[in-house]
């Protein structure tokens, strides 16, 4: 498809195709927030965004640009399984060409290299990062700061038993400043690898950390069309949610 | 023990009152000094035990099945003040027996929130429950949707008489394919309202998709919603249609109210046989919304309503059940552990049917999380202040001859109950 015949406007800059991966049954969380997030902001830098879902069983879509999926329930990640190691070739060669992509909370966990559940099943992941999660009993639960070189602070809410621990292959999101973050030892949150942003964080994510969402748009512009030019988004409300929920209790 | 425990409870529930205290610390006393309390004194009811419980609608559908079965004589006990979990019904219970621990009532009718209600049917099997609906609510402090299926299920398992599920929501109607002694009730929807109830699975699906839990045959259900219209509903049940007036509002109350039917046909005996459904439906046309449950005020001589919204389900039911069109409307959402601290939810609703109106005032602790969410759906912003009494004002105040609405996470609600207090008549709720 070119981007004429997607209905472009005579001014775009271009278009950007933001893939939801599994939003039928990986959706537990606002994680619409996300792809909404892009589908605006990527109108409001001037381009054209046009949105796409992949379900289990349908047709993996040419010419993506963004991939965005979330959280499910553990349901929800068994009915997914099957369907995702069948694309695991897909994803990995477009994660590892530098194609921007964000994995929360389930799909972070299996984005990486296995789930062990409590009862010592092993689930396999995909293995795009070089993480390793294990059950536990314990619920993390509630709001969470990270500090972030990348991204300056990063505002969310964690709800998860699963406890990720990061390989050399990939380094955190950033330094847990409130909440747990991925394990409850290491004191961070989230992993980085390339262009793949991963996190536990829900809130949705990508509203109240804007910074996030350009990342994935200005990577996603420059792989497409060489540059990014960026428009003027109206940020105040995002400034004033991420000043106030900086304030709110755990 | 037992003879001190009920009028040492009743001593501390008195004494609570005086200093304005919560309404579980003379529960709580009493469940300690005598842990048998409870379930001695409800074993002593002819009719037993209804435990009502789900993600939405429970308050409302208390109150429906509290009034239905008050038709039909009998003396129901029920925990009134909303302490919906055990030992605020272990309080409630102290406000109602006379000093030597008897209760005068045929039946209780209790409203549990799902984790509580686990622990309180381990404690009381109850003879009847009332399954109504497992939505995303509160996940911060239930884990995940299947997970709150799975206590709705213990609950269903413990009962002893009637369990009656919604055979709408594929998660609750289930509960029925491992029950083996209970007798399983069902009340349903007609087709044509089915579409005004998304449920979870379906929010973000591809058109056409199947929800992924889905009945493979639908059951026959005892009472069945078949059509709202704007002040009555019809109602089918024993193979006829009956059509009665309804003071209740939103299509979401008012299925509930099939479900208290059920509920009220199944205690009064075989489903049909004693009930007399003339005064039933006398009953049920009468039931007034519970607080906040789209309970309408005055305010400058304009209606003012209130619709409690705690997910995104309720969210959406009261953005349809309310269309915008003509009214001035406020969104309060606080994130106090009551409300769910996660805003998350906020973006699992659809805000378009407020664009063209736009939302006049923005209030409550996340005020700024839902200008935000707005914004995203190119809704119009009029005033934010997170502080709700200046913003309650304010909003009155620029909306003055206009009917107005406010949709409120549940601490807001009671927040601006508190400020309309001051201004017009607003039932205290304790």
């Amino acid at each position: 498809m070119t981007a004429e015949s997607a209905g472009v406007q005579p001014d775009s800059k271009g278009t950007i195709r933001v893939l939801q991966l599994y939003p039928r049954d990986m959706n537990i969380y606002g994680d619409w927030g996300n792809a909404l997030v892009l589908k605006q902001r990527i109108s409001w830098h001037g381009y054209t965004p046009e949105l796409l879902e992949y379900n289990v069983g349908d047709e993996f879509p040419a010419d993506v640009d963004v991939i965005v999926g979330g959280g499910g329930q553990d349901s929800g990640q068994l009915v997914i399984q099957d369907d995702l190691h069948s694309r695991a070739g897909v994803l990995t060669a477009l994660a590892e060409d530098g194609a921007p992509m964000l994995a929360i909370c389930g799909l972070y966990q299996l984005f990486g290299r296995f789930f062990k559940t409590r009862l010592g099943t092993v689930i396999p992941g995909i293995g795009i990062l070089d993480v390793e999660t294990h059950g536990t009993d314990e619920r993390l639960i509630g709001n969470v700061k990270v500090a972030t070189e990348e991204f300056g602070e990063v505002l969310g809410y964690e709800n998860h038993s699963g406890q990720t621990t990061l390989g050399s292959g990939v380094r955190p999101l950033g330094t847990t400043a409130k909440g747990t973050g991925n394990n409850t030892s290491d004191g961070h949150e989230g992993a980085r690898y390339k262009n793949v942003v991963a996190s536990y964080l829900h809130g949705s994510l990508l509203p109240k950390n804007p910074a996030i969402a350009d990342f994935l748009i200005r990577t996603a512009a420059e792989r497409k069309y060489g540059t990014f030019t960026s428009g003027a988004p109206d940020d105040r409300y995002a400034v004033l949610a991420r000043e106030h929920a900086t304030r709110r209790p755990r | 023990m037992l003879y001190i425990s009920v009028p040492l409870g009743k001593l501390v529930r008195r004494v609570s009152r005086l200093r304005g205290g919560g309404s579980a610390l003379p529960g709580l006393v009493v469940e300690k000094i005598d842990p048998g309390f409870m379930q001695r004194t409800l074993a002593t009811l002819p009719h037993g035990v209804a435990v009502v419980s789900g993600t939405n609608g429970k308050t409302t559908t208390t109150k429906m099945v509290v009034e239905l079965l008050e038709s039909q004589g009998l003396k129901v006990f029920t925990n009134r003040t909303g302490s919906n979990f055990t030992r605020g019904v272990a309080a409630a219970l102290l406000g109602e027996v006379d000093w030597r621990g008897r209760l005068t009532a045929d039946v209780a009718v209790l409203e549990l929130d799902e984790a509580h209600a686990v622990h309180f049917v381990n404690r009381v099997p109850p003879r009847y429950s009332l399954l109504l609906n497992v939505l995303r609510d509160q996940l911060d402090r239930f884990g995940e949707i299947d997970k709150t299926a799975q206590l709705l299920q213990h609950v269903a398992d413990k009962t002893t008489g009637t369990v009656v599920l919604n055979r709408e929501d594929p998660r609750v109607a289930r509960i029925a394919e491992t029950l083996t002694g209970q007798d399983v009730q069902y009340f349903g929807l007609d087709d044509s309202l089915l579409s005004t109830f998304p449920n979870d699975d379906d929010m973000r699906a591809a058109p056409g998709s199947p929800a992924p839990a889905a009945l493979p045959h639908k059951p026959a259900a005892d009472v069945v919603l078949r059509k709202v219209g704007p002040d009555t509903a019809d109602f089918e049940y024993d193979g006829a249609t009956v059509t009665t007036g309804m003071k209740l509002r939103g299509v979401y109350n008012i299925f509930n109210a099939a479900a208290a039917l059920t509920l009220a046909r199944s205690i009064c005996g075989g489903g049909a046989a004693t009930a007399d459904h003339a005064t039933l439906l006398t009953a049920l046309a009468q039931v007034e919304p519970a607080f906040g449950r789209g309970e309408s005020l005055t305010v400058d001589g304009q209606p003012l309503d209130l619709v409690l919204v705690k997910n995104p389900s309720g969210f959406r039911l009261g953005l349809k059940s309310f269309p915008a069109g003509g009214y001035a409307t406020m969104i309060a959402i606080n994130d106090n552990y009551a409300d769910g601290r996660d805003m998350s939810w906020l973006w699992d609703v659809e805000f378009d049917s407020l664009r063209s109106g736009g939302v006049d005032q923005l209030t409550g602790s996340r005020a700024y999380d839902m200008a935000l969410r707005l914004q995203y759906d190119d809704v119009p912003i009029g005033g934010v202040q997170p502080e709700i009494a200046p913003a309650l004002a304010a909003f009155i105040r620029a909306a003055k001859g206009k009917p107005k609405r406010i949709f409120c996470t549940y601490t807001a609600m009671l927040a601006i109950r508190r400020e309309l207090s001051k201004i017009t008549t607003v039932e205290v709720v304790s």
